[in-house]
């Protein structure tokens, strides 16, 4: 066991590094939101180009798409230098980590050469449009149509929980295409200019009170049949693919942590006295920190299986449920810790990454995969238990219940 | 990067494990429970074969020499095989504390026969029905000579010598006796998990050589079980893993409303918390193993949280295994009892859950992670 680089790796992690001290700020500990106030969706773009330009933007790509053909362990490296730095987060993520894959084995060689740079570059921002209104945990019951044109598809419908609809450019998307089929068997998949006529986009207002994503009302939506990916009636396959990804790329919920928690506990004063001396206090950042470290050694254990060329476990798959909920009790703590005053609005950044977290951790326990649907996939496919009971297994998709909604 | 262990170590670990399943270990951890013997001396001296009480001990006391991360190898597969040996009071902590602060002469003298076997041991540290702390140790040494009473000893059946902690006029000693003197008497004390005896020693003037510095032995001690608890916590996840793979097989088996109970998402979501719980205990025993085996200052942290995770896991899997077998779970007949008293054994063994949770926030606190 060690925890050294290879000189291969090492040189790699020095290269990342000069490059992000030449262009960005470290991480002080307690970040001013800098961000705010700004046209951050500008920020962020100028910051994508530059590391576009720098090859870095999506560094594992092949060169023609814009990547430098780095390894899964070079792009650890990357991530792990980057998360050092103050840098906009939050806008490409999921265009790059779940269109980029789709497209990057779906689409004509045509179609690539269009669309993967531009993607890449953050000239083009892409949204994924999967979830509606009666189809979340169990997406696989959407019911959006599809029905062929000539050589276009007519679109009808809504999707919702659509992250970044509203400044997007593209968007991949999955319909239901014949509802007598079974159905995982009756959808089909596309990618479509999120400009088209007959979209109407109209933001969700979240309980943090700002608003990151949106409905997505479809009214004769045309889309050409050149845009679908994977044949007619593979639209699950492909969706597996992006769901894959996408619970990689949720991963980690980013916020307050056991650091935080502790900093404040030493200095934080009730009735006179540091909050970490209370037993209770010690106990929870206790339970905190071994959460915390357990996950960055489970990290390390799927760098180690990555950097000999291997498979990694399974592991990786208890990150977000375990991180989720540490940051909604380390929320809560932060803002217990104040009593009556916890409720009020503050300026101050600590106070603020508490509540922050509080407010934001209910959203990441659901997004991308509910606490209770990642514990069923760990169930089933790393134990190895049976499947849910499926009331609609066999079933027509038309005569599936679907209740009043 | 290598968070794992090498091929060489993996493999003496699946050597392990084959020897402890051909040798039906778990069986003979009943065995022990339900007969008059306090451990299994067959298996004991089988293992004493093996070399492995004389993994860490250096060649020139004619052990094997090997290192900390080939013994956490063992101790997973002892801890999934509910061995019923004195491995941990003779292993983890008497000979890792001679290897430590052993004087020369007493290394010489003992080490060698702690490969062969001739000599096994174990440490005694608890007086009363509370934690042991450097301020309530009452047993005595003055003059060499050692009087007073220690409980909740385990594995003395089989043990031949015991380090004593114990008060000097100086502060704490670590102390040696040989538990075949006349003026040492023990006795059995029954405990919840049978598998493991526990024996209170009674001492009068009973004669002792020093271990490590006079008055300093509170810190050897700590520094003793922070060692320990690495290879406790292997110990732990080998029993976790046990038991979950008990409770899923199990929920695979058992059907109820026309449906294995596995497919239910009431047991699955609490098989799958005892996979995570797990996952994290094992991810951080590997990086104690690792602070362990390199001499990292980060040790006393590293250790603490393998140990919390560790405890927290193998309580959580064989508390929720009993209730995933339902009543057959609450039968003596069902093994799911031997690994529910493993587990409180393990988890009390050189320290409460609390404490080691008090241990991991003090010693943040002095590493001062901000």
């Amino acid at each position: 066991m060690d925890f050294k680089d290879t000189p291969e790796q090492a040189k790699f992690r020095k290269t990342c590094r000069e490059w992000l001290e030449k262009n960005a700020k470290l991480k002080t500990g307690v970040e001013k939101n800098e961000f705010a106030n700004i046209d951050f969706l500008q920020v962020a773009k100028d910051w994508q180009k530059k590391k576009y330009d720098a090859g870095w933007a999506m560094l594992h790509w092949p060169k023609e798409f814009g990547g430098i053909g780095a390894s899964a362990i070079e792009r650890i490296i990357w991530a792990e230098e980057e998360s050092k730095f103050n840098v906009p987060k939050g806008i490409f993520e999921i265009g790059l980590g779940m269109a980029g894959p789709v497209m990057m084995e779906y689409a004509t060689d045509e179609q690539k050469a269009r669309y993967l740079p531009a993607m890449a570059e953050g000239k083009e921002i892409w949204c994924q449009l999967f979830s509606e209104p009666s189809a979340g945990s169990d997406v696989a019951g959407l019911r959006s149509k599809a029905v062929k044109d000539g050589d276009n598809w007519i679109i009808n419908g809504q999707k919702v929980w659509t992250s970044g609809a509203h400044f997007s450019d593209y968007g991949i998307l999955v319909v239901r295409h014949d509802p007598n089929l079974e159905k995982h068997k009756g959808m089909t998949f596309f990618f479509l200019d999120m400009k088209s006529p007959g979209i109407e986009i109209k933001p969700i207002k979240q309980i943090t009170g700002g608003s990151s994503f949106n409905e997505v009302y479809f009214t004769d939506v045309v889309i050409p049949d050149s845009q679908r990916l994977g044949d007619v009636g593979d639209g699950w396959k492909v969706a597996i693919t992006t769901l894959m990804n996408e619970r990689l790329a949720v991963g980690d919920a980013n916020g307050a942590d056991v650091e935080d928690a502790f900093r404040w506990a030493k200095k934080q004063d009730d009735s006179g006295e540091p909050l970490i001396n209370n037993k209770s206090v010690r106990s929870s950042i206790a339970d905190w920190y071994c959460e915390a470290n357990g996950l960055k050694n489970t990290k390390l254990r799927t760098m180690s299986a990555l950097s000999r060329g291997e498979t990694p476990g399974p592991e990786a798959s208890i990150t977000k449920i375990v991180s989720a909920n540490k940051l909604q009790n380390i929320g809560a703590f932060g803002m217990d810790s104040l009593d009556m005053a916890g409720m009020l609005k503050t300026d101050d950044p600590e106070i603020q990454s508490f509540q922050n977290a509080w407010l934001g951790a209910p959203g990441l326990r659901i997004a991308g995969g509910t606490d209770e649907i990642l514990k069923n996939i760990i169930a089933e496919r790393v134990l190895g238990l049976p499947q849910d009971a499926r009331a609609d297994k066999g079933m027509p998709y038309k005569d599936i219940p679907s209740g009043n909604s | 990067m290598n968070l794992d262990f090498s091929d060489d170590q993996k493999f003496l670990q699946s050597e392990a494990k084959k020897f402890l399943e051909k040798e039906e270990s778990v069986k003979r951890s009943r065995g022990v429970l339900e007969g008059s013997e306090s451990f299994d001396s067959d298996l004991w001296q089988k293992i004493i074969e093996l070399g492995w009480t004389g993994i860490r001990i250096p060649e020139e006391y004619e052990g094997l020499g090997l290192g900390h991360l080939e013994l956490c190898v063992i101790a997973e597969e002892l801890g999934r095989h509910l061995a019923p040996v004195p491995f941990s009071s003779s292993v983890y902590l008497f000979t890792e504390a001679l290897i430590k602060y052993g004087s020369e002469e007493l290394k010489k003298e003992i080490l060698p026969k702690l490969v062969t076997g001739e000599v096994v041991g174990t440490i005694a540290v608890t007086e009363d029905f509370l934690a042991p702390t450097n301020n309530n140790i009452k047993t005595e040494v003055s003059d060499e000579l050692i009087s007073g009473t220690k409980i909740a000893v385990p594995d003395c059946e089989a043990a031949t010598h015991s380090i004593i902690v114990c008060k000097s006029s100086n502060g704490i000693d670590l102390r040696l006796i040989d538990l075949s003197c006349k003026e040492v008497s023990i006795n059995q004390v029954e405990n919840i998990d049978g598998s493991r005896g526990h024996y209170s020693i009674e001492m009068k003037q009973t004669p002792s050589a020093l271990i490590g510095d006079e008055g300093n032995g509170w810190i050897l001690y700590e520094s003793v079980i922070n060692q320990a608890a690495v290879l406790f916590s292997f110990e732990q996840i080998g029993g976790s893993q046990a038991a979950l793979d008990m409770a899923v097989n199990y929920a695979n088996e058992r059907y109820a409303f026309g449906k294995p109970i596995g497919s239910y998402q009431g047991i699955k979501h609490k098989l799958a918390d005892m996979y995570v719980a797990l996952t994290l205990a094992k991810s951080n025993s590997y990086y104690a193993a690792w602070a362990l085996s390199s001499e990292s200052s980060d040790l006393p942290v590293a250790a603490a949280t393998a140990r919390v995770s560790a405890t927290k896991a193998y309580e959580l899997c064989s508390k929720e295994n009993i209730q995933t077998h339902g009543g057959n779970g609450f039968t003596w007949e069902y093994d799911c009892h031997l690994f529910y008293k493993r587990s409180k054994l393990l988890s009390l063994n050189i320290g409460s859950l609390a404490n080691w949770k008090e241990k991991l926030v003090s010693n943040l606190e002095q590493s001062n992670i901000n």
